[in-house]
């Protein structure tokens, strides 16, 4: 037996079994979200709330029904969905918040009494369905009860239909925009969204249940034309390709009227989307570019400064990397804090691996910087295979905090990555920090003379070998810094370093061998090329004609966009 | 200087030697004394071949002063035209039982596209196996050198050309099998390539091209445009200003050694069995290097030396200790670069004259440049 | 001795150092001491690669082997004699394939190998298998297309893995589909196919869109908003993912970020296994799908011995085992059966005594081998689930019996493959009743 109504049928010809036990599983989950419904999950809420009252007795108390428990804790999937249906009948303030539980895979049965817990994703233990204390269910023996994309699809359908009538303004807000995309085909569902709009006072709620309508009115035949222009007026503020569906059709309309309103109405939408996906590639290149960016920077002040071509420079990014990792294999339940952490400790990872290899190995090789290239080479393989026989040679797992993920809202239809936003802050913060060393400090003034004319700065009594190391570690305590940064973005592998090597040395070159503001410039600028260029050419050929646009650019400007300036500079 | 010093005169004793011992080796019944399995002669043939790639990088870097990080791609080049020609023989032995290559039929083409025509015919593949790679090496030297581009900044470059090229042909649609690459070979000029006859002519052919380009790079070498090619590697600009057109001493030697590894590409892929891809990625490129460096380059022996020393560790390594072979591999290089910086040539001419060198005040002239 | 000597003697060392060297190249005994042939052992090639992209698919598969070789010289051995294995590392090369491939069939006179992983490296080692009259037990789901004498393909054909998979969604009520894969041959093939067969469902061909990346793509911005676009029209839209192995974390981090659930837009992917998700934070990708023929999730007493046995094996409890190497477990015991049927190791005895055999598979059920060298498999579809498992949400009836040759590909449809007598044939044209290729019959040497 399904819910009412089954989101997906089954249609006679393919047999659908439903699937086997689901394994228990103490772990933690994400936070609960809430997913848009679908027209069906709509109707699905409608039917839950047209059979009951519609508000929400403030007093608990009712015991949940022991069916539905035995029911949850059940392995068999039927006889969970049988509790859903059941739940959804009941409009207590316990299915509720079972159902919200159930959802976020924070419900928890008792393997001998049937007892149902709520976990607190506080921390704060395991609390029992109904009423009572929280405990810290160490007494207990607690098994996940688990659900599938359907039961979950289906429970949201339901929170999301009983949250319209929630007192919390800002929970009927995010309920009526799930509904938006869909507008019922039934009678009933319009009565209901008109009966919901009498009653709103929040205008952002009220703007929601006008687009439903507005919609229906569109998609109704027998409208009336004053209802159409109305419709149109509010539809245009809707940019989803269903809504643009329905005004295209009315284009073609016989009122030259209604025909003049929906082509504007239709111009309109496509000009926001045009400025939205401008937008949004630029938003693409920029984050692209700063993570460019931030792993050349440290290759900019190896190669700049002492002419090393670092070859194992992709390795100590991957190092980087895997430091995050192991931050958040030690601090487990914290990937926040390890993340933070893991930042100045994949810094001083990164540059102790760097003042070793400087030390054993680059040291004996100044003035060959085509040497440096062949034994850094030989580093990195070594490094690889280090860590694939002393970590692993698979890839390990980097929890994405919860403040790196979602999106930020700027408009309802302009949005960026948190994550990523992050990140090209972070690579600006890095650059800044790295210029002003260079700009202020006693090092980056060595630093600069060294560069500039190393014997006539030993001659001032500059410790060039000094300066090679503390320079060294810093290009590559950077590059661990920006593998930190990458492990929330790519694979954290042994393979790593190799993806990005190729690219960063573009990137260096393109800019201006030893110029900060050229490898910054230089790598935006090419983050932003590939992603204009990849919806138009797909992404394979974005990159080659980013490669050959780079070749041809050192063809005329051969010491980059930045060149060094000065006589000791030839060569 | 003549060009069949004592060292070279050596050296072909000894390389004419043992390709001579391998091949008749090679067709002595299994098992007897001084025979050669096939499988050794495959793997020597195709040494030789990256050999005669080392020789190409050496002319550049060890007498030129080029780091070239992407010869690796006209290899690779030469190595798809041949390829063209042995898809093109497989006929309709093939999977899909078409005249055309199963890719094509499997990506749903209809004819060949116009790059393919005339690829059957066997002078023609083998000359765009040279012509290719030549082409290629002409118009990005031309361009290269044109503006003055060196040093680092060519070697770079020459990577971004080499990655450019295997993202390319990584791609189904440029009609050279995507990642698959060519292989299912069948037959060569009629020869069933599957046998031992065929295996030991490679391997000669191979052989002799190696030792070709190595007389053709020693006669250039000691002639007058050896002596500015090497000016050039000490120091370029003295050159120009003493009246030579650098540019196109350097296009010449760039493109002679694009078309031998172009050649030597060509016979690698029958004894390999496969070109895919992967022979344009820069690692491949830096491997090439990694034997000059290792073997000991200005030396052209040294380049040949470093081949097959590089090239046989690999193959015993991967098979002696499958789960650590990377750690001796990266220490080596890691080893010879610091402590041997002349390679295992320097070490053998070392051993002949130990004061080499060590003189105060004599230059080698193998790095004049920072 | 005075310089002239030295100079003299000088080129002599060196011509004695080549020599040396030649003659070791030569020799037979160049390379890992165990050359001869041995009465007394049976030696098991693995072609895994070792370092290099690839290892981080393949080298759990080699440890699987060596369990399994460990196993069974417990049980005695095979036909009295010990398994002994012989590992190299073609460390993600595909002309080393072929090196090593030869060098384990001539030089080591192995008598099985059981490797490789992507469609090149197996492409790349056929000629040598057919010319050498080899064996080759493949693992790997893949795209088809082929039928080698010398192969045994124990992985998912696409009939196996695609096609059921497709009908699942279709079941689930979708009906936009995104096809998102890897430049090369496998997911064009696996594209083809589905769409093709999205098609016959009545699917309209602007309700699909089709996708490739390179190898690697790291950047998945602008491809997740564009499925999004696609996603969000109000029709229900699923993802089919042949995005390869690597590629996957980005695209599935990328997929969180921008805030596409699972039970908005579900992705089905064909190359992720629960090796790969050890490797990725699963708590975002919770609900989304998977097709293969196993899952370590799935419960029966067969599959919770061969976990038990792995991990203590591996000697790491959070180590998982993954379809690739319940089709080495498989392909393993057929062989020890073929072997024991046949009295010999001689791959032609064993050609012969294979096909028609059966051994339990671990999800409850029996693997045959087909004449076309395919096994008959169940075919599970799995939901993430946040602690990097599977959870079954269905499976097939039975077993489903592996097809070389797509019926939904003009090229394929009428080719089928038989190595059994008469037809001994690896793209036999059942309509022109012919046998394309060189795949008739006559071995070689």
């Amino acid at each position: 037996m399904t819910f009412p109504p089954p989101p997906y049928a089954s249609p006679a010809g393919n047999p659908v079994r439903s699937g086997r036990a689901a394994p228990a599983g103490r772990k933690e989950t994400a936070a609960y979200r809430r997913p848009r419904a679908t027209r069906a999950l709509a109707a699905a809420a409608f039917c839950a709330l047209a059979f009951g009252a519609g508000d929400l007795p403030a007093e608990d108390g009712l015991a949940v029904d022991p069916e539905v428990r035995a029911s949850l804790a059940s392995s068999k999937v039927q006889d969970r969905d049988l509790a859903i249906e059941r739940l959804a009948a009941d409009f207590s303030p316990e299915a509720g918040a079972i159902m919200a539980a159930l959802l976020a895979g924070d419900l928890y049965v008792d393997r001998d009494t049937s007892d149902l817990y709520l976990r607190d994703p506080g921390g704060a233990g395991y609390s029992p369905a109904g009423s009572g204390e929280p405990t810290d269910g160490e007494s207990l023996s607690l098994r996940k009860v688990g659900t599938n994309n359907r039961q979950r699809s289906a429970l949201a359908g339901i929170l999301n239909g009983r949250s319209l009538r929630h007192p919390d303004v800002n929970v009927r807000r995010e309920a009526s925009a799930a509904l938006v995309s869909d507008s019922g085909a039934d009678e009933a569902f319009g009565a209901f969204i008109r009966e919901l709009l009498a009653e709103e006072k929040d205008s952002r709620v009220r703007g929601n249940y006008e687009k439903i309508l507005a919609a229906r009115a569109l998609r109704d035949p027998a409208s009336s034309r004053e209802d159409i222009l109305a419709a149109l007026g509010t539809l245009k503020e809707r940019l989803s390709p269903e809504a643009q569906g329905l005004i295209r059709e009315r284009t073609g309309a016989e009122d030259p009227e209604i025909a003049a309103a929906a082509r504007e109405a239709l111009s309109r939408m496509e000009a926001t989307i045009q400025h939205i996906s401008l937008f949004d590639t630029v938003f693409f290149g920029l984050s692209l570019g700063s993570v460019l960016a931030l792993i050349a920077i440290g290759l900019a002040v190896t190669f700049g400064v002492m002419g090393v071509i670092n070859m194992a420079h992709g390795e100590m990014v991957m190092l980087g990397a895997y430091t995050v990792w192991a931050f958040q294999e030690l601090m487990p339940g914290r990937p926040g804090l390890a993340l933070i952490l893991a930042v100045p400790g994949s810094f001083v990872v990164a540059a102790i691996v760097g003042a070793a290899i400087e030390r054993g190995v680059i040291r004996f090789l100044y003035n060959r910087p085509l040497e440096t290239l062949l034994a850094t080479f030989g580093i990195s393989l070594i490094l690889q295979q280090a860590v694939r026989t002393f970590v692993s040679s698979n890839n390990r797992p980097v929890v994405t905090p919860p403040f790196m993920a979602g999106q930020w809202y700027w408009t309802e239809h302009l949005s960026i990555t948190w994550g990523r936003f992050y990140i090209i802050v972070f690579c600006l913060a890095v650059f800044l920090m790295i210029l002003l060393v260079m700009k202020r400090t006693r090092l980056g003034l060595e630093v600069r003379a060294v560069t500039q004319n190393r014997p006539v700065a030993r001659a001032m009594g500059v410790n060039s070998g000094r300066v090679d190391l503390m320079c060294f570690m810093l290009g590559s305590g950077v590059a661990g810094m920006a593998g930190a940064a990458l492990s929330q973005l790519a694979n954290v592998g042994p393979n790593l370093g190799q993806n990005y090597i190729v690219d960063s040395f573009m990137v260096v070159v393109f800019g201006g061998v030893g110029n900060l503001w050229g490898t910054l410039v230089g790598g935006l600028l090419i983050g932003m090329a590939n992603k204009f260029l990849e919806p138009v050419n797909g992404a394979i050929l974005a990159k080659i004609i980013i490669m050959c646009g780079i070749i041809l650019f050192i063809q005329r400007h051969p010491r980059g966009l930045f060149p060094q300036k000065g006589r000791a500079a030839a060569a | 200087m003549k060009a069949f010093d004592r060292p070279t005169r050596i050296f072909f004793a000894l390389a004419a030697a043992f390709a001579l011992a391998v091949a008749l080796g090679s067709l002595r019944p299994e098992g007897s004394a001084l025979s050669v399995s096939p499988l050794t002669v495959s793997v020597l043939g195709k040494y030789m071949c990256l050999a005669t790639l080392a020789l190409s990088v050496d002319l550049v870097w060890g007498y030129m002063g080029i780091l070239s990080l992407g010869h690796g791609a006209f290899f690779a080049m030469g190595g798809y035209a041949f390829g063209m020609y042995l898809m093109r023989h497989i006929g309709d032995k093939g999977v899909y039982v078409s005249e055309l290559p199963d890719f094509m039929v499997f990506i749903g083409w209809e004819k060949l596209p116009w790059y393919w025509l005339g690829t059957d015919v066997f002078a023609y593949a083998a000359f765009l196996s040279v012509a290719a790679p030549g082409l290629l090496a002409l118009v990005f030297g031309w361009t290269a050198f044109r503006s003055r581009v060196s040093g680092v900044y060519f070697s770079i470059i020459s990577q971004a050309m080499t990655y450019a090229l295997m993202l390319a042909f990584f791609l189904n649609a440029l009609g050279f099998g995507g990642n698959n690459g060519f292989t299912d070979f069948k037959e060569i000029l009629g020869f069933d390539i599957h046998t031992r006859g065929m295996a030991t002519t490679l391997f000669a052919l191979s052989a002799a091209l190696m030792l070709l380009f190595y007389w053709i790079c020693r006669t250039v070498s000691v002639s007058r445009l050896g002596l500015a090619v090497r000016a050039i590697r000490d120091n370029e600009d003295r050159v120009r200003f003493a009246g030579y057109r650098v540019e196109r001493v350097k296009l010449f030697v760039f493109t002679l050694s694009a078309m031998a590894a172009g050649l030597a590409g060509a016979l690698f892929v029958p004894q390999a069995g496969i070109i895919n891809p992967n022979s344009f990625s820069p690692l491949f490129s830096i491997e090439a290097v990694i034997c000059v460096a290792l073997g000991g380059r200005g030396r052209l022996y040294g380049a040949v030396i470093g081949a097959f020393l590089v090239n046989w560790l690999k193959t015993t390594l991967t098979g002696l200790m499958p789960d650590a072979w990377l750690f001796v591999y990266g220490l080596l290089f890691v080893v010879v670069t610091v402590f041997l910086p002349e390679g295992v040539a320097g070490l053998l001419s070392r051993i002949r004259n130990p004061l080499a060198g060590r003189l105060k005040g004599e230059r080698r002239g193998t790095e004049a440049r920072a | 001795m005075s310089f002239k000597k030295k100079l003299a003697a000088a080129p002599a060392l060196a011509a004695a150092v080549i020599a040396a060297v030649a003659l070791l190249l030569t020799s037979p005994a160049a390379g890992p001491a165990v050359a001869q042939e041995d009465a007394d052992v049976i030696k098991v090639g693995i072609l895994h690669s070792l370092s290099g992209t690839m290892a981080i698919s393949e080298t759990t598969l080699k440890d699987a082997v060596l369990m399994l070789i460990e196993e069974q010289n417990r049980k005695g051995g095979l036909l009295g004699k010990k398994l002994v294995p012989v590992v190299v590392d073609p460390a993600s090369e595909w002309p080393l394939f072929a090196e090593k491939a030869r060098d384990l069939l001539s030089r080591e006179k192995v008598a099985v190998v059981f490797g490789c992983w992507t469609s090149v490296s197996r492409k790349s080692v056929l000629p040598v298998f057919e010319e050498l009259n080899g064996l080759l037990f493949y693992p790997v789901q893949y795209e088809g297309q082929e039928s080698s004498k010398n192969v045994i393909y124990t992985g998912a054909a696409p009939n196996q893995q695609a096609i059921p998979a497709v009908d699942y969604l279709l079941d689930q009520g979708v009906k936009r589909f995104a096809l998102v894969g890897t430049d090369y041959v496998f997911p064009r093939t696996a594209n083809k196919i589905v769409e093709a067969y999205l098609l016959t469902k009545g699917i309209k061909q602007e309700d699909i869109y089709i996708n490739y990346t390179p190898f690697g793509h790291a950047d998945w911005q602008s491809i997740v908003a564009e499925i999004k676009r696609f996603g969000t029209t109000g029709v229900k839209t699923a993802v089919i993912s042949t995005i390869n192995g690597d590629a996957n974390v980005p695209f599935y981090k990328e997929l969180a970020a921008q805030n596409i659930s699972a039970e908005s837009i579900p992705v089905m992917a064909f190359s992720v296994g629960e090796e790969e998700l050890s490797g990725i934070d699963t708590k975002p990708l919770v609900g989304h799908l998977a097709a293969w023929n196993y899952f370590q999730s799935v419960e029966n007493p067969a599959n919770a011995t061969f976990i038990a046995a792995w991990k203590e094996y591996i000697k790491d409890p959070k180590r998982v085992t993954n379809d690739p190497m319940e089709a080495h477990y498989i392909g393993f015991n057929l062989w020890v059966k073929a072997v024991e049927k046949a009295g010999t190791t001689d791959v032609d005895a064993v050609l012969k005594a294979i096909v028609g055999l059966e051994t339990p598979n671990l999800t409850g059920g029996t693997a045959r081998l087909l004449a076309n060298h395919h096994l008959t498999k169940p075919v599970l579809i799995g939901e993430i689930q946040d602690d990097g498992q599977f959870q079954v949400v269905w499976s097939t009836e039975g077993e489903v019996e592996g097809d070389a040759w797509s019926d939904y590909l003009p090229e394929s449809a009428d080719l089928i493959a038989d190595w059994t007598d008469p037809i001994n044939c690896g793209n036999y044209n059942e309509k022109t009743k012919t046998c394309g290729g060189s795949e008739a019959a006559a071995p070689a040497q």
